[in-house]
């Protein structure tokens, strides 16, 4: 039924006509991103390009690269630290028509033992005096898993998400919107190298591993609600929160405030951000015995946890009044300070007496992007 | 779980009302003008200033927490055209 | 919850099929505004001439694409009888003064900051313009600004001023 009637909106949408969207602005951005936590280093760069035309149509690329080097606590205590290399190109297209932009657009993400290719859609149209803003979107997903090592294991993901956005301006100064996603995942769905650990007296640690079995469906919902709000100095003040519930059992909420100020040439952004779950109904760090449920998984992501970040970033405006064919252009600095605390997640480097008694898992990671945008 | 039904209850009354109102053409004004969005239109009140960066981030968010979706917003800015 | 909100979003939708624009007519409201010299200015003392009225801020990015169009339009038909009043919707004159001197125009540029006359006229969306014949009625009304609408200006000036 939901289908249904995102489908009969979406032709409800062409339907119209009246006055004019704006598509995107025409730009260039080149962004170089570090993560390092929990064992991980990730780096890489982010290329995104857009250029309108005929007034019509605007296109965008982008060509992303993860390079991995893992020796995460899964890492460490089942296998051993690997470097992998993952690439995601996307291209998309927008068309304006009136009040009402569509976009379509193709990603592809390529590793080792990894490839996602996803086709996306989706509509946007302006009303009440451009006041609403209404969007509507659909992606399609087909990815294959494989893994490293075992020529014979190859298996499929096919990936489905609804999404429906309405954005409201409610005062001059307050801006708020609401978004629904629901994303449907079918096929082999967990980590093919993922282990879990159970209560084995003849291993002389206490414990031995077997591999996890995981539903082949999963099914989830996030509803999210976020605002902007001008402030008389010439700032802005923004808040979010996402709710989020799937058919594994888990339950996740997230919080966000952040805080923009410019001054000169520069702009200040303070963000914080507090994230939260409770674990899925087939994980436990530690089970009784061998195959003690249908489904069992030792993924720290299905546990009990929150996340806890600060960020600060800083944009300076580099070309005030522009040069040859560019208008403007930013140089942007942004980092992250990640906090990890897991309630029912052990860290195993540890050996205990007794199986089950190992300290709880904590990491803390730093996120920096360092990038350059322009517009022309 | 009662407070569900609740809370559902509630959110069909009040969608009965504004359908009711919205469809029966009690024919809403506007009510921020125009020519009165300027900080609407301002470069701070953006939802999303820098893609390559929000992508970024929601992608280290995705690939930690059990979460997903809901990530994107559309829509504020001048209203021009 | 997605089903709830779906209906939210239809029942909005086929609201705003209602929401139509309404055909421009009748004479033009009449209004004086300080102008940048500090004089007053309406379009009465225009009776006679052919006067588009622009409405435009600096913030907003088709506004000021259409600005040189409207310059050149302005230098074409001033002389045979051609006013142009852009009508500026901000309550501060001075950021715009200096946009202006970045960009400069040579047709009359006033300040609406109590956002009167674009009460008046209904302004509806940004940049608006209404085109005034000689008899001071009001004969074509754009909304928003698209490259190319400085073509149809041109055509309706020119219909206007043979009247």
């Amino acid at each position: 039924m939901t289908r249904g009637i995102v489908v009969g909106l979406l032709l409800l949408m062409l339907a119209r006509t009246g006055g004019a969207g704006v598509l995107p602005e025409d730009r260039a951005d080149l962004l170089l991103h570090s993560y390092d936590g929990g064992g991980v280093t990730i780096q890489g760069p982010s290329l995104l390009v857009r250029k309108q035309f005929a007034q019509k149509f605007s296109v965008s690329a982008n060509y992303y690269v993860d390079k991995v080097s893992s020796a995460s606590i899964d890492v460490i205590t089942t296998a051993s630290p690997y470097k992998e290399q993952r690439t995601q190109k996307s291209i998309g297209f927008d068309y304006l028509h009136d009040r009402w932009t569509m976009n379509l657009g193709f990603i592809s993400s390529v590793e080792n033992d990894y490839t996602a290719n996803t086709f996306t859609f989706g509509v946007s149209q302006d009303v009440f005096g451009d006041l609403t803003t209404i969007s509507l979107g659909y992606s399609l997903g087909n990815n294959e898993v494989r893994r490293r090592g075992d020529a014979t294991f190859h298996d499929t993901v096919k990936m489905q998400s609804y999404r429906l956005g309405v954005s409201q301006i409610l005062t001059k100064n307050l801006l708020v919107g609401f978004s629904f996603e629901t994303i449907t995942d079918e096929g082999f769905l967990n980590n093919p190298y993922r282990q879990v650990r159970y209560l084995d007296s003849g291993s002389p640690i206490g414990y031995s591993y077997e591999r996890e079995i995981y539903p082949r469906t999963h099914t989830s919902d996030a509803a999210a609600l976020r605002m902007r709000y001008y402030l008389p100095w010439r700032a802005a003040l923004s808040a979010e929160y996402r709710d989020y519930h799937d058919t594994w059992g888990v339950k996740g909420g997230t919080f966000e405030l952040g805080y923009t100020h410019p001054v000169d040439r520069w702009t200040f952004d303070g963000k914080i951000r507090s994230y939260s779950q409770t674990k899925g109904n087939f994980y436990a760090d530690l089970f009784p015995r061998s195959h003690y449920q249908n489904f069992i998984a030792r993924d720290k992501e299905l546990s009990t946890f929150s996340s806890q970040s600060i960020s600060l970033g800083a944009t300076y405006d580099i070309m005030k009044g522009g040069w040859k064919f560019i208008q403007k252009g930013t140089l942007n600095i942004v980092f992250d300070h990640f906090m990890f605390d897991y309630q029912d997640f052990r860290d195993l480097r540890t050996i205990a007496a007794t199986p089950g008694t190992e300290p709880l898992y904590n990491f803390d990671a730093d996120v920096f992007e360092f990038f350059a945008s322009f517009w022309f | 779980m009662p407070k569900i039904r609740i809370h559902r209850a509630a959110m069909s009354a009040a969608l009965a009302a504004l359908g009711c109102c919205v469809l029966g053409g009690c024919s809403i004004e506007p009510w921020v003008k125009p020519y009165e969005r300027d900080h609407m239109a301002d470069k701070i009140m953006s939802l999303d200033p820098n893609p390559v960066s929000s992508a970024y981030i929601d992608h280290v968010h995705d690939a930690r927490e059990g979460a997903r979706g809901a990530t994107g917003g559309a829509g504020g800015g001048c209203g021009c055209n | 919850m997605l089903r709830a909100f779906s209906i939210v979003v239809l029942s909005a939708l086929v609201a705003s099929l209602a929401w139509a624009a309404d055909a421009v007519k009748g004479p033009a409201p009449g209004f004086a505004l300080q102008s940048r010299d500090g004089a007053k200015v309406s379009p009465a003392q225009f009776k006679g001439d052919v006067v588009m009225i622009n409405f435009w801020a600096t913030w907003c990015v088709p506004c000021r694409a259409e600005m040189p169009k409207l310059e050149a339009l302005y230098q074409h038909y001033n002389k045979l009888g051609f006013k142009l009043l852009a009508v500026n919707v901000e309550n501060n004159p001075d950021g715009v003064k200096k946009w202006l001197a970045e960009t400069p125009v040579s047709f009359p540029v006033l300040f609406d900051t109590k956002s009167e006359v674009s009460k008046l006229y209904k302004v509806e969306t940004m940049p608006t313009t209404v085109i005034v014949a000689k008899d001071g009625t009001m004969r074509y009304l754009h909304h928003g600004y698209q490259p190319g609408y400085e073509n149809d200006y041109q055509t309706e000036v020119r219909t206007l001023l043979r009247e």
